[in-house]
């Protein structure tokens, strides 16, 4: 499903923006990366590792808010906006995602897979 | 026998600087724009606030003068008894040297008494003819020693008798030190704290004491009259002689002390007499300067005096009433009044103080806080007295809150009871448990004792060192504590213990947390507000309740299972289900495990399964190759590890409904095998556990919720420890438990009702249960929510219908049960959301879960 590979950048179309219901997760694989996306309930789209790094808690299954994405087996939460953690634990890394008529792109580094 | 003490000659100042250096006084410097602040008295209270001023950065904006009639710089007046006793020597008392008023840029006129204050000139006027401006006075004059009027105290100087001495200040201390190598007989005027102090204190120096007071008992203003005499035998047993209710009333001897003589007409020989039989405000200086005095100078709130510019603090000090002769109040006072004055905060007030304190007295602990015994009819009193042992410890309670405690020989309880004093917090049902520790396995006391390496929560293996740790950098809250350290965030119950070591860890200082009494984090409203807002407003929604009561509108991720818990609750069929606002557990009907797979739990009521129930999830467990096959504790099969994308056809082929294994909801009823079998059994105990759970099937609640009947009260479905727990007790009755509890908690559960029917049965558990949904906080189980409401309570809501709302609750619980439909019919045929039950792990190889 590769698009397009820009400055070490490959874009990868995951699915539609209607398979991920309103605030919750789902999880993809984008180019051999496995990935979870997120669409928010103010419409924001975001894609995130999909193993939590503290003990490996699929976060697609996750809760989330406009700030933060909480992991479902023991609640440690991760912001968007940098993908620290609020309590502790490591990173998550965070991908670029966004909305092309309808598909879910997301934007994974060479580095990466 | 004390060692014998060391003797300074009395011109030591204490705290003072090394011959030669001298501290440079600068005149009075006009181009200076700070204000001036001058501080009379030296004592606890006056540098205190010099303290609190400096700490606030005031030096920015006030230039500090403190007038001491004492030559010595700043000590700790409480430790005199230690220093007298020998075991402490007065060096160690020294709160601020000399030195530590240059350092600060504040002038230490010590030795200079203030004779006058024109408040009209706003100016001081000192006994050594210098006359000092101020902006802004502070009054912190102490108090004096109260020499009764005994004839022959005084000698025509108007001094006193040589031989008699105060004990108030260090240079009476070291006069008495220096008497005491010399004296064989001393006699103490006084039986309240410096008293016994001083008494036992000469003792220890080999001297005989007689101990003479004028009340009924030792201790009159602190304790009762039983505990007066327990500690008059602890006192005589050290071998001081103590006489009560009897005055002095003369002192013998021309040119020193020879004895005293009571009204009863006793003569007591003696060479050494200390006076300690009260103290008085000084407001001498006060009074003479116009300002208001009664008992002591009198303070608003602000502690300011009725002139603006002058204020009163410690133990001069008189507000709405109270005159106190501690010295907790004196910083209160100190902390408000810098507030005050460097403009931390203008709008500082004083509101009095509860006074609770915790002393050694003669060797014997001591620990008191407000009244000694109860005042009106309704206040409850509770006396443990043992004589023997020295020990008598009392509360008093008035409308269920702790309004004083006395104990006396044995403090373990205090700083327990110091938090229900302190803050009113809820007391145990059982009175008793103020008082004594009953072996139930719970840690409600001894925090202070604890080992630092002691692990508090189990969960997040957090030790009492850490959590001290983190309040000494900073984090006083709870709330705070418990993000911080993660102490408290797993299993919770572990909450309470936490709490306790933070509240002994910042010694009392602790910061309330504003959150702690909100439902949840992201909505600043405790339940009730919560719920009336919602209803009010017909909140439907998860997003709706946000977007109206959450600040700024904002979601918050921690909050939204809590909400959607509360509007199922509330709306039942008419609440307007968001999925995201459900837990990954209640969108998928299933227990998330560690790997990412769930756990399916199909429903057996009562733990009574047939043949064929059992080989269809033996077949079930096979074709989808199910890795572990468990027995639950609640008398269930648990298949773990099925995936997500198996569970609708996991659940297709069990043809079962759901057991809620996930939910915090109504679990499951565990029974016995009950009269049908068993030759014990008084009642069918297996039936009503069908009934019950046919009943209450999915019934979502604050926290889970596991029941148990049992045919007899041997117990073998555990009924005592269960959420809720049934047991038969012959003749077609049943007894009713509620808030048990047998997991990181264990509670007996406490009877509410006997009843005589099943019907009752299901009544009562009904109406108990949507009172505890109504009203119990989120996440918090009826092991806590029962003894915080207390039983009488529970009793006179849910059998008398004390407060009306019988009807509303029985309605309540019935419109939840006929709402009542199987997730598993429901969401197993057709998804509830696109990709409801598409995999979240692993799509690709991931490194593997590790494995414990």
């Amino acid at each position: 499903m590769t698009l397009t590979e820009l400055a070490g950048v490959r874009s990868h179309v995951v699915g539609r923006v209607e398979d991920v219901p309103p605030g919750e997760g789902r999880a993809f694989v984008a180019g051999g990366v496995q990935v979870a996306v997120f669409r928010l309930r103010d419409g924001s789209l975001h894609a995130t590792q999909a193993a939590c790094p503290h003990a490996g808690g699929p976060l697609a299954d996750g809760q989330t808010d406009v700030d933060v994405l909480v992991c479902p087996l023991h609640l440690y939460a991760y912001r968007w906006s940098d993908g620290a953690s609020t309590s502790g634990a490591a990173p998550i890394r965070t991908y670029p995602v966004r909305d092309v008529d309808g598909d879910l792109v997301v934007e994974i580094p060479a580095s990466v897979g | 026998m004390g060692a014998p003490p060391e003797v300074v000659s009395p011109g030591t100042v204490l705290g003072g600087r090394p011959a030669g250096l001298e501290t440079l006084h600068l005149a009075d410097d006009d181009t200076d724009a700070r204000a001036r602040l001058v501080v009379v008295g030296n004592g606890m209270a006056g540098a205190r606030l010099v303290e609190e001023v400096l700490e606030r950065d005031g030096g920015e904006q006030v230039r500090i003068t403190v007038f001491g009639d004492e030559p010595h710089g700043n000590y700790n007046r409480i430790m005199l008894s230690p220093v007298l006793a020998g075991e402490s020597h007065e060096d160690d008392i020294v709160l601020n040297s000399h030195d530590w008023y240059a350092d600060n840029g504040v002038t230490l006129r010590a030795g200079v008494r203030v004779e006058r204050i024109d408040t009209a000139a706003k100016q001081v006027h000192g006994d050594d003819g210098s006359i000092t401006p101020y902006d802004h006075l502070v009054l912190a004059t102490g108090s004096y020693s109260f020499v009764p009027p005994m004839a022959g105290v005084h000698r025509e100087d108007g001094g006193l008798l040589p031989g008699v001495f105060g004990f108030r200040t260090i240079d009476e201390t070291r006069a008495m030190l220096e008497a005491a190598g010399r004296c064989r007989k001393a006699v103490v005027l006084g039986g309240g704290l410096l008293g016994l102090e001083a008494a036992r204190a000469l003792q220890g120096h080999g001297l005989r004491v007689d101990l003479v007071h004028a009340m009924p008992w030792l201790m009159n203003v602190q304790l009762d009259a039983e505990a007066g005499a327990i500690l008059k035998r602890s006192v005589e047993a050290l071998g001081i002689t103590v006489h009560c209710d009897v005055l002095a009333t003369e002192v013998l001897g021309s040119g020193h002390v020879e004895g005293v003589v009571l009204k009863d007409g006793r003569r007591l020989d003696c060479d050494l007499l200390v006076v300690a039989a009260g103290v008085r405000p000084s407001t001498d200086l006060a009074v003479r300067s116009g300002l208001e005095v009664e008992r002591g100078i009198v303070v608003d709130d602000q502690l300011r005096t009725d002139d603006p510019d002058v204020y009163a603090i410690g133990e001069c000090a008189q507000h709405r009433g109270q005159v106190y002769g501690l010295v907790a109040p004196a910083w209160e006072h100190a902390t408000v009044l810098a507030d005050v004055l460097t403009g931390t905060d203008p709008d500082a007030a004083y509101h009095g103080s509860r006074t609770a304190t915790k002393l050694k007295v003669a060797g014997v602990d001591v620990a008191t806080m407000g009244i000694t015994a109860p005042e009106r009819d309704e206040d409850e009193f509770l006396v443990i007295s043992e004589p023997r042992r020295g020990v008598h410890l009392s509360v008093v309670i008035r409308d269920d809150r702790l309004v004083g405690a006395t104990l006396l020989g044995d403090t373990r309880k205090v700083a327990y009871l110091t938090q229900a004093f302190d803050r009113g917090s809820p007391l145990p049902e059982e009175r008793i448990r103020l008082l004594v520790d009953l072996s139930d396995g719970k840690a409600e006391v001894g925090v202070a004792d604890m080992p630092g390496d002691s692990q508090v929560c189990n969960c997040n293996g957090v030790t009492k060192q850490t959590l001290c740790d983190t309040v000494k950098d900073g984090c006083t809250s709870v709330g705070a504590v418990m993000d911080r350290t993660r102490a408290g965030k797993g299993c919770g119950s572990c909450k309470s213990l936490v709490q306790q070591i933070v509240e002994w860890a910042a010694d009392g200082d602790v910061t309330e947390d504003e959150s702690a009494s909100w439902y949840v984090p992201g909505v600043p409203l405790a339940k009730p507000e919560l719920m009336a807002a919602i209803r009010e407003r017909d909140l439907r929604s998860v997003s709706a309740v946000f977007a109206a009561l959450a600040p700024g509108g904002k979601e918050d991720a921690k909050s939204k299972m809590g909400l959607t818990s509360l509007l199922r609750m509330m709306w039942g069929d008419d609440f307007a289900d968001e999925r995201d606002g459900r837990f990954i557990n209640d969108r998928v009907h299933a227990n998330i495990q560690r790997d990412g797979t769930f756990s399916v739990v199909p429903q057996i009521k009562g733990g009574v399964t047939t043949p064929a129930q059992l080989r269809r999830i033996a077949d079930v467990a096979e074709k989808y190759e199910v890795p572990m096959v468990k027995i639950t504790g609640g008398q269930r099969i648990d298949l773990l590890g099925v995936r997500k994308e198996d569970l609708p056809a996991v659940w297709d082929d069990l043809g079962m409904p759901s057991g809620y294994a996930y939910g915090k909801s109504f679990r499951t009823v565990k029974t016995c095998v009950g009269s049908d079998f068993c030759r014990f059994g008084l009642g069918d105990s297996t039936a009503l556990g069908v009934a019950l759970e046919t009943r209450f099937q999915g019934i979502e609640s604050p926290a889970k919720l596991k029941l148990g009947v049992v045919g007899c009260p041997r117990n073998c479905a555990e009924a005592y420890v269960k959420d809720v727990g049934v047991v038969a007790v012959g003749n077609g009755r049943w007894e009713v438990y509620v808030g048990g509890a047998a997991g990181a908690s264990v509670r007996k559960g406490d009877l509410l009702a006997t009843v005589g029917s099943l019907e009752e049965v299901l009544t009562v558990v009904g109406r108990f249960i949507q009172y505890y949904r109504e009203n119990a906080n989120w996440l918090e189980r009826t092991y806590d929510f029962v003894p915080r409401v207390g039983l009488q309570r529970l009793q006179h809501v849910l059998l008398e219908d004390g407060e009306g709302i019988v009807a509303d609750l029985d309605a309540g619980i019935q419109r939840s049960i006929d709402a009542y439909t199987d997730p598993w019919g429901q969401d197993g045929g057709r998804p509830a959301t696109p990709g409801q039950f598409r995999p979240s792990l692993p799509l690709v190889d991931l490194p593997k879960v590790p494995v414990r």
